[in-house]
């Protein structure tokens, strides 16, 4: 069976399993929300896959594009925080979390993990912190985020509502800097939106919005419904 | 036979050209369905084993059940399935061994299918199925359904349809199921899934109508033998161009 | 102990049947400071002696945590406990990595077992010269398990090893009875009290020199050091100081006490 006359497309290792994440990083919050949707082309797998985790009472990872492969990224920094525990007797913090990710990524970068990841929480001095990524490790620091399948949607909304772009008579919050000045509900209600608009036009986005609220006490899990359509 | 790839031995391989492992399935069985119902969980598949459109093997198991409340319907490629079947009773036999009370509950039988796919995709050699995980656990009688795919892909859900099932039976599945997985009896689940068998033997032609279903309550596990669907066929003699 | 021509290595047999180095690494256990571990139905604790080598150093650390379901008690040889503690969490994060399942004690048990029997038959080896007790709780319960330089391990109601670890054993083996029912609280403080046993006449438990731990169905790994300490010392204190076994338990000397 000659080569040159195969038809069939040879063995992909990478799906992308749709989903949005969202983050906004506040003084002394941090919001990061992601739909729950897993589809597979025009199939939607199930309603209910959390595609966002807790790592610590710090720090929330959110991952979409390829399932199996943000599932693996999960854990093995998971792992890498249990061994930091273990070694230097404390827990890791997100900064340092958040150059692991970007270590861990780039480890891979001839067979990358196909993960649009999304690391919040808290830094060192309790000011809300995000890091945003491509699949091979580039990483900054961001004041809000959205990234996945509706991230072309939700981004310039953020932009335009949460840092102020395109408006007249409200300071502009730049991109390099570290958080907005937004109220922790005011950021709620705008991810709300953000989601319930995402929906409404991306179809790998929907069923159920999971909301992580990071704050010093902790971290507070929601989950409201989207549209399952 | 130009849609079917042999898998050559890397030496059978033309040296000047890249390696290349598993191009496609060969052997191939079709849809797994599962739900969950009141007492526990269900599945069904086909007994059909295709190569390419000939229907080959007609009396195929795909049910294979791991320990006493685990069940793993497979679609996909079949030779990759039984090497997966022999990974598995190593580790059922594995476990035996140890006779410590430890029994791998069907959440962990999951997680090694899981973690056994995504090695092998990553590797680029993948185990070309679809696996419906189902299993009620023990002590707790808590309910399990995932599903697992060449690519480590998993998800878990009240249905699970793979293959062609994900689109005929799974709009029909849901709507049957959702919302009432804690009220269907275990004659209306049968139903559904023996209604969502017929669904797809009647559009699915790598499909066949002679199935084997599968229980997990807390009692226990239940297969049936190979049962055939009622099929109504009379109104092909009103299709122009078919039959006589 | 004396030497003979049969200790040179852990791989060459005496006429007797005994492998000398075995035996050698077993005293190395009894160097180090007590540890106790005891579990009820609900809950395993750990208590552990700590010492500092003088008045300006820190104490040491008696207690590692393996998993949020397992921590061990370490008693001897300091590097070879933290060769073996490694060992045991890689082992534990391997069970959560591909079974998704917080690793059982036996299958922890069997693994060090596995590992430390090498040590003791290929040429050249050495035993390790620790003794572990670890705790843990999976779907069978909540479990004490003994691991020694031998290659054993042993599962126990409760255990002490270390130094002046018997007068600890006989405390146990007369009050265990009571354990199985008892409200954690209760059992870290027999715990204490057992450890008390083992001290010197002039020494004392305070909040520097003991470290407890406790794990428990639906209680992840938990480590009391320091000021945390104060309220089960206090409880301790207001019992019948001096060792002696609580009132409650009126029995004679322990079939065991064979130590003066």
């Amino acid at each position: 069976m000659a080569t040159s006359s195969a038809k069939e497309a040879s063995f992909s290792p990478y799906e992308d399993n749709g989903g949005t994440n969202l983050a906004i990083a506040g003084q002394d919050y941090c919001v990061i929300a992601s739909d729950t949707r897993q589809s597979r082309g025009y199939n939607i797998n199930t309603r209910f896959a959390p595609k966002t985790f807790k790592l610590s009472d710090k720090t929330v990872l959110s991952t979409a594009g390829c399932q199996p492969d943000g599932n693996m990224v999960v854990t093995r920094i998971k792992q890498h925080m249990e061994s930091y525990k273990h070694a230097h007797n404390k827990e890791m913090s997100t900064p340092a979390v958040g150059q692991l990710l970007s270590t861990m990524l780039y480890m891979k970068r001839f067979f990358p993990y196909y993960s649009f990841n999304i690391l919040g929480g808290l830094d060192k001095e309790g000011k809300g912190c995000i890091y945003s990524y491509d699949a091979i490790g580039s990483a900054e620091r961001v004041p809000c985020l959205a990234s996945g399948s509706a991230a072309a949607l939700v981004q310039p909304f953020l932009d335009n509502q949460v840092r102020n772009c395109n408006q007249v008579g409200k300071p502009r919050i730049m991109a390099a800097s570290p958080v907005s000045h937004l109220s922790l509900d005011q950021a709620i209600k705008i991810t709300k939106d953000a989601f319930t608009s995402a929906t409404e036009r991306d179809i790998y986005t929907g069923d159920n919005l999971q909301i992580f609220i990071v704050t010093r006490d902790g971290v507070e899990e929601q989950v409201h419904p989207l549209k399952r359509d | 036979m130009a849609s079917i790839k042999l898998k050559l031995p890397q030496a059978a391989q033309n040296a000047q050209e890249p390696i290349t492992h598993s191009d496609g399935p060969i052997v191939t069985g079709t849809s797994v369905l599962g739900i969950k119902y009141k007492d526990g969980i269900m599945v069904a598949a086909d007994c059909l084993a295709s190569y390419g459109s000939l229907a080959r093997f007609r009396d195929v198991n795909r049910l294979q059940a791991f320990g006493e409340r685990t069940i793993i319907g497979a679609s996909g490629d079949i030779g990759d399935f039984q090497y997966v079947q022999d990974e598995l009773e190593k580790l059922m036999i594995k476990d035996f061994c140890l006779a410590d009370g430890h029994e791998l509950a069907t959440p962990h039988v999951y997680s090694y299918l899981h973690r056994l796919l995504y090695s092998r995709r990553s590797e680029m050699k993948p185990l070309w199925n679809s696996y419906v995980v189902g299993g009620v656990h023990s002590s707790s009688s808590q309910r399990f359904l995932g599903y697992v795919d060449l690519l480590g892909t998993t998800y878990q859900s009240s249905t699970i349809a793979t293959g062609f099932g994900a689109h005929l039976a799974q709009p029909l599945l849901r709507k049957a199921v959702e919302g009432r997985e804690d009220t269907l009896t275990e004659e209306e689940a049968v139903k559904i899934l023996d209604d969502c068998m017929r669904v797809l033997f009647y559009r699915d032609a790598r499909s066949l109508n002679r199935i084997r279903r599968a229980k997990v309550t807390k009692d226990g596990m239940e297969v049936t033998d190979p049962y055939s669907l009622e099929t109504e066929w009379a109104f092909a003699e009103h299709i122009v161009g078919y039959g006589a | 102990m004396f030497r003979n021509q049969y200790d040179n290595d852990a791989s060459t047999w005496s006429p007797q049947g005994r492998l000398h180095q075995v035996e050698y690494a077993m005293e190395a256990v009894k160097q180090g400071s007590a540890v106790v571990g005891l579990r009820s139905n609900t809950h395993a604790v750990l208590v552990a002696l700590k010492r500092s080598p003088g008045k300006l150093a820190s104490y040491q650390q008696k207690l590692y945590r393996v998993d949020d379901h397992i921590g061990v008690a370490i008693s001897g040889l300091t590097s070879d406990a933290r060769v073996l503690s490694n060992f045991m969490r890689s082992e534990a994060m391997r069970s959560k990595m591909l079974y998704d399942r917080p690793l059982p004690l036996f299958r922890l048990s069997s693994a060090l077992v596995a590992k430390a029997q090498a040590n003791i038959q290929e040429y050249g080896r050495r035993p390790y010269g620790v003794g572990l007790l670890y705790i843990g709780h999976d779907e069978t319960g909540p479990h004490v398990y003994e691991f020694s330089p031998s290659a054993n391990t042993f599962e126990y109601f409760a255990m002490a090893i270390g130094s002046r670890s018997q007068s600890a054993r006989t405390y146990l083996e007369r009050t265990f009875d009571a354990f199985s029912d008892a409200a954690l609280d209760d059992l870290i403080k027999h715990g204490l009290r057992a450890l008390r046993d083992t001290l010197q006449q002039d020494k004392q438990l305070d909040t520097l020199n003991c470290s407890v731990a406790y794990v428990g169905k639906d209680q992840a790994y938990t480590m009391v050091e320091g000021e945390d300490l104060r309220p089960f010392l206090d409880a301790l204190d207001s019992d019948h100081s001096g060792n002696a076994a609580p009132s409650s338990s009126s029995q004679g000397p322990a079939p065991m006490e064979t130590e003066a």
